[in-house]
């Protein structure tokens, strides 16, 4: 590094125009969209110089007009608003009954005993399988939809729960048994906070599993909804259409994830700093 | 915290507890555990002792001889033992609001600032919020926390989690202070300051303290008497009482009496194979 060095180096490698430090602290800002930008750019190349068919891939830029004419005309609005009702509903049953059972597996031992079996046995079966016989019980509307759903988003719930709830920090238990807390003070002071961190992972599992279970149950039959929607513009083979409907799902994905975090971040202010830090 | 009838007599410095009927009194007490294979045994056997008002009493013995057993009964989560024991002349059933116990780790809620963390006794036992409130300031300010009431536990550093599990046991004002192995998990520097400051908040709240350690110079460096227990089954074989002035500095440990009671339970406890050098922290 010392001058006298280099002469010696006459291929030495030019340098490079100084970066903003922002860019230089976390060069994924700029990384991460240029990965996208290139991606596409090459995506649109293949399709328009067409080397694959418009009909199997369609061109990024088609499939941006497709978005823009289905949010433009309020179909995605429309047919979005009833997934995302129907989701939200199954997530709403799925974590409500997941945290009592969850709850009640974990703290009853007669019933971990009775129960515990038939749940892993659920647990192992693909519960996508009971989204047919769930339309024929439920109907073709939309609470066959958040049936599956919240099926779906059952599992990894009562699997946190019960995880959770077997976390305790037993020392935290004897300061509080040491006072005389019966089992709902010891409950709602120790067991239910501890079990939070193993909660939240569920959470954020839930709340993608149950837009999977109402897509499928709309896959299986209903007369709206984007799932619907996706099936419809496939057998009219406007590929550009699901892509866009793909799309919002994502979003949807993505939002309804951003929230789960956003609570973590609130109610586990404690959890020492790390992203999905698990004890 | 003492009653008002009983003669809160002696000048500073000079202990004699025993003109007083003992505040907790274990008679003939024994535990048995069931083993995993159907055995039993037997940790606690025919244990017997009396803490008078106002002493500070230290249980020694090697690991597993059964001393942790016996604080857990009495703060009354061992139910199921055999024999009599009774804090302030009530034989103990459970739980006691007389007690105050400190765990060998500090057992915060982490989700809790100190000040909450020294207000969750209050919260359970139902006392009054505001009074309450001004205690757990105070407390705080006497472990030496003054200032750090809003922080979390993850903010603190292993002493100080310490100093909260103490003020929280205080909260409720209660007889006794039971600590099983307070400081063990710190390290032997913070351990000494610990020891001093526990000496002074003992004194300070004129507490009848109880303390199980494996530190033989932390029992005699604290106690006015030091109880050596011995294990398989776990009795106690001997009662040293510690004729050392109050308060103590850490200057002590220098006085040939300390290190002639010191080298005395550790001939006790290791039998034929005492060292003969006492140990300074552990």
């Amino acid at each position: 590094m010392s001058d006298a060095a280099a002469p010696e180096l006459p291929l030495a490698p030019p340098r490079l125009p100084a970066l903003p430090a922002w860019l230089r602290a976390r060069p994924e800002l700029a990384l991460t969209p240029l990965v996208c930008l290139v991606v596409l750019a090459c995506w649109q190349a293949v399709v328009r110089l067409g080397l694959v068919s418009q009909y199997v891939l369609p061109a990024p830029s088609d499939i941006l007009l497709a978005l823009a004419a289905g949010i433009g005309s309020g179909l995605f609005l429309q047919h979005g608003l009833v997934t995302l009702a129907e989701a939200a509903t199954g997530f709403g049953i799925a974590v409500c009954a997941g945290l009592v059972v969850g709850t009640l597996v974990a703290e009853v031992r007669l019933l971990e005993r009775a129960v515990y079996p038939y749940l892993v046995m659920l647990q192992t079966m693909p519960k996508i399988a009971l989204a047919p016989l769930l339309v024929v019980w439920f109907g073709f509307g939309a609470s066959s939809k958040m049936a599956v759903a919240a099926l779906i988003a059952f599992f990894p719930m009562l699997v946190t729960t019960i995880a959770g709830m077997r976390a305790t920090d037993q020392g935290r238990l004897d300061v509080l048994r040491a006072l005389g807390a019966g089992p709902f003070r010891r409950f709602a002071l120790a067991k239910l906070p501890d079990a939070l961190p193993h909660i939240f992972s569920g959470l954020s599992i839930a709340v993608v599993f149950c837009m999977t279970g109402a897509i499928v149950g709309e896959f299986v039959g209903a007369s709206a909804g984007l799932g619907y929607l996706i099936v419809q513009a496939n057998a009219r083979m406007n590929i550009p259409q699901v892509f866009a409907v793909l799309l919002v799902l994502g979003c949807i994905g993505v939002a309804g994830y951003a929230l789960v975090q956003g609570l973590r971040r609130r109610l586990l202010f404690w959890e020492p700093k790390q992203e999905m830090s698990r004890k | 915290m003492i009653a008002p009838d009983a003669p809160r007599a002696q000048p500073e410095g000079l202990h004699r507890p025993h003109d007083t009927s003992p505040l907790i009194a274990v008679r003939e007490l024994s535990k048995v555990y069931p083993t995993a294979k159907g055995e039993r045994v037997q940790a606690l056997s025919r244990i017997s002792l009396d803490i008078a008002q106002g002493e500070f009493v230290s249980l020694v013995g090697p690991s597993g001889c059964g001393k942790t057993t016996v604080l857990r009964i009495l703060a009354g989560l061992i139910a199921d033992y055999t024999g009599n024991v009774s804090v302030s002349g009530k034989a103990l059933h459970g739980p006691s609001r007389e007690v105050g116990v400190v765990f060998q780790d500090a057992n915060l809620m982490p989700w809790r600032t100190a000040l909450a963390n020294v207000l969750l006794p209050a919260e359970v036992l139902g006392l009054n919020r505001q009074a309450a409130r001004a205690r757990a300031q105070e407390l705080l300010a006497m472990v030496g926390l003054e200032g750090f009431e809003r922080k979390l536990p993850g903010e603190l550093s292993g002493g100080m989690r310490q100093r909260v599990a103490i003020a929280r046991a205080l909260i409720h004002d209660p007889a006794v202070l039971l600590l099983d192995e307070p400081f063990g998990a710190l390290d032997a520097m913070t351990r000494d300051t610990m020891n001093v400051e526990l000496a002074a908040i003992a004194a300070r709240s004129k507490k009848t303290v109880f303390l199980i350690t494996h530190s033989i110079a932390e029992a005699v460096f604290l106690s006015d008497r030091v109880l050596v227990m011995s294990s398989r089954p776990g009795r106690i074989v001997e009662v040293i009482p510690v004729q050392l002035p109050k308060p103590r500095g850490l200057d002590i440990i220098a006085d040939p009496h300390f290190a002639a009671t010191v080298l005395r339970i550790r001939r006790l406890l290791d039998g034929d194979a005492a060292s003969g050098l006492p140990s300074i922290a552990h």
